[in-house]
């Protein structure tokens, strides 16, 4: 038995009853990531030493008697945007090149005090902004099912990290799909936690309104487990919600007798690979099978959602990323010659096409003579997009979609074309829109053994009905158990 | 939608972005295919429908005004903020001339 195929809590468990100690557990991970990560890239730095002086801290408090956290001695990834102090953090761009983080955001705080070990940061599409993590300025990730076809994005390197049993929790973060996406194309669990549920404080900000921080786990209860550890409203983060955070672990035995399941017609649509339709349909039908029932619905303003984001997102970072100017930390272009081009060359250097497309298409939206036209008309559909929602939740408890149009495509396939690339967000982006919880389990595979997933989005802070689907699904279909075979 | 060269360097200037010859004319390009697709917001009547900014029923967070623990506890000592500027004279953030 190694370590690298067990759970989070059952390696949390067995820490705690002294069967197993933290340094032989990040040991055994840390080796399988010297061997794996060579191919998969998932990793931007790995904290070898770091990691192994946090485990022996967890041992010796344990050998003491005292109390620990709920993840002591379990190794977590963290996704390279979120700030942990004394380390770097580089948003996989060139802009933040040797930054180092002055404070833990809350998250890290969290995991820190609930006895997290952190194995190292995770690689990115640059500022969180893609969907297959080509866009890093450091590297390409691989999914670990076929190293010729990218992880998904904008979260890659984590959803790696976690299929390839390289750690068994990571964190990520998701604006319009970037927790859920790369964990259906990588066969794993991903979850995006409600709007507000999560605070933001040292996460890198993308676009604001709609950037959450969820995990990655094998399991439902794993994942239950860390969104219990970083859930909770936060004085730091004026955006999140000030109310009580419940027992997750309770609801997942949680019957599903009674549950309604709304099936949109607009996210089965021709045109999606029919593999893909077969292997959601059929995850449906287990769902039923433990007393859950379905109903079509419609959301009728899904087909603008994506145009909604492709403006909203971009314009709210273009003001976020209007602080990376070479003044007080990052690149600063060498030869400037007075201040605007100091700003101009360090950013035009600084920030890969990708971003300064997206920065671009944000500052166009909000500019003079274009503001209503692009920004406050999409801020009003959104409105339409999350009155659909409040509409259909009305007679159904959760809704049940395809996560991805496809399976996970090679590496090269739509880099070149960027409007490609902006479509498979088609079912993950109005999810953000309306500020809801969702999440995608692994359903089943292609016939070329690339991952699917079930998206499973609910009303505001039910995210204890999200994981009692997630968790029954599990028990009788086995998909999430499988782990990739990679040759080094 | 079309967006033209000069849009594009009017934009660029706006985000403080150095853009190469190449580059103005890819983004040209790729700008007007992107605003082409989200030209299908125009299509919906959006009368009456009030924007959303925020999803959440929160507005206005305000906290107490009274003196909370130092930043350097939130945020990083004065010496770790500093270590990361890229030019620094003392205490200071080192810049270009501000005003001519």
């Amino acid at each position: 038995m190694s370590f690298t195929s067990l759970t989070a809590s059952e390696i949390a468990r067995k820490i705690k009853t002294k069967e197993f100690k933290a340094e032989a557990v990040a040991t055994a991970y840390l080796d399988r990531i010297k061997t794996l990560d060579p191919k998969i890239q998932a990793f931007n730095e790995v904290f070898a030493d770091r990691a192994l002086q946090q485990a022996r801290e967890v041992d010796a408090k344990i050998a003491k008697g005292e109390t620990v956290g709920p993840l002591a001695g379990v190794p977590i990834a963290i996704k390279d945007n979120m700030l942990i102090r004394g380390e770097r953090c580089t948003c996989s761009s060139k802009i933040l090149e040797g930054f180092v983080g002055t404070y833990d955001s809350t998250v890290v705080r969290k995991l820190r005090t609930a006895g997290a070990v952190f194995l190292g940061r995770t690689n990115l599409d640059e500022f969180a902004m893609g969907s297959s993590t080509e866009n890093s300025a450091f590297r390409t990730t691989r999914n670990p099912w076929d190293i010729s076809r990218i992880p998904g994005g904008s979260s890659g390197g984590s959803a790696a990290a976690v299929a390839a049993r390289m750690a068994p929790l990571a964190l990520g973060s998701d604006t319009g799909g970037s927790i859920r996406q790369p964990a259906a194309l990588c066969g794993i669990l991903g979850f995006k936690p409600t709007y507000g549920l999560v605070s933001r404080f040292g996460l890198i900000a993308f676009a604001s309104s709609l950037d959450q921080i969820g995990p990655f786990a094998t399991t439902a209860e794993d994942a239950a487990l860390l969104l219990q550890v970083i859930a909770g409203h936060d004085d730091r983060d004026s955006t999140s919600i000030n109310q009580p955070v419940p027992d997750y672990s309770h609801f997942l035995g949680k019957s599903l007798k009674g549950l309604r399941i709304g099936l949109p017609k607009e996210y089965f649509i021709g045109g999606m690979d029919p593999q893909v339709d077969k292997a959601v349909r059929e995850a449906v039908k287990v769902l039923e099978s433990f007393g859950a029932t379905t109903r079509a619905i419609s959301l009728p303003h899904t087909d603008h959602g994506l145009a909604v984001y492709y403006v909203l997102a971009p314009s709210e970072a273009s003001s976020n990323l209007s602080r990376f100017d070479g003044v007080r930390y990052g690149r600063r272009a060498k030869d400037a010659k007075n201040l605007l081009e100091l700003y101009e060359k360090s950013r035009g250097e600084g920030f890969g096409p990708e971003v300064k497309r997206r920065i671009m298409i944000g500052t166009y939206a909000l500019s003079s003579g274009y503001y209503d036209a692009y920004y406050a008309k999409a801020q009003k559909v959104r409105t339409l997009v999350k009155q659909d929602f409040d509409e259909a939740f009305k007679d159904v408890d959760v809704i049940a979609t395809p996560t991805s149009p496809s399976t996970a495509f090679k590496i090269g396939e739509k880099s070149s074309d960027p409007m490609q690339m902006y479509l498979s967000d088609i079912f993950t982006i109005s999810c953000n829109l309306a500020g809801l919880p969702g999440l995608s389990l692994p359903c089943g595979f292609s016939s070329d053994k690339l991952p699917i997933g079930l998206q499973l989005l609910g009303r505001p802070f039910e995210e204890g009905t999200l994981l009692s689907a997630a968790h029954h699904y599990e028990q009788t279909q086995q998909w999430n158990k499988e782990a990739p075979e990679i040759a080094v | 939608m079309s967006i033209t060269k000069k849009d594009v360097e009017h934009v660029a200037r706006l985000a403080r972005l150095a853009l190469t010859e190449e580059e103005k004319d890819r983004y040209t390009t790729q700008l007007g295919q992107i605003l082409g697709y989200v030209e299908k917001l125009s299509q919906l009547n959006t009368d009456n429908i009030p924007p959303t900014s925020h999803v959440l029923p929160l507005s206005n967070v305000w906290r107490e005004d009274k003196m909370e623990p130092s930043t350097a506890q939130t945020l990083g000592s004065p010496e770790d903020i500093l270590s990361n500027a890229p030019e620094r004279e003392g205490p200071l953030f080192k810049v270009k001339k501000v005003i001519e």
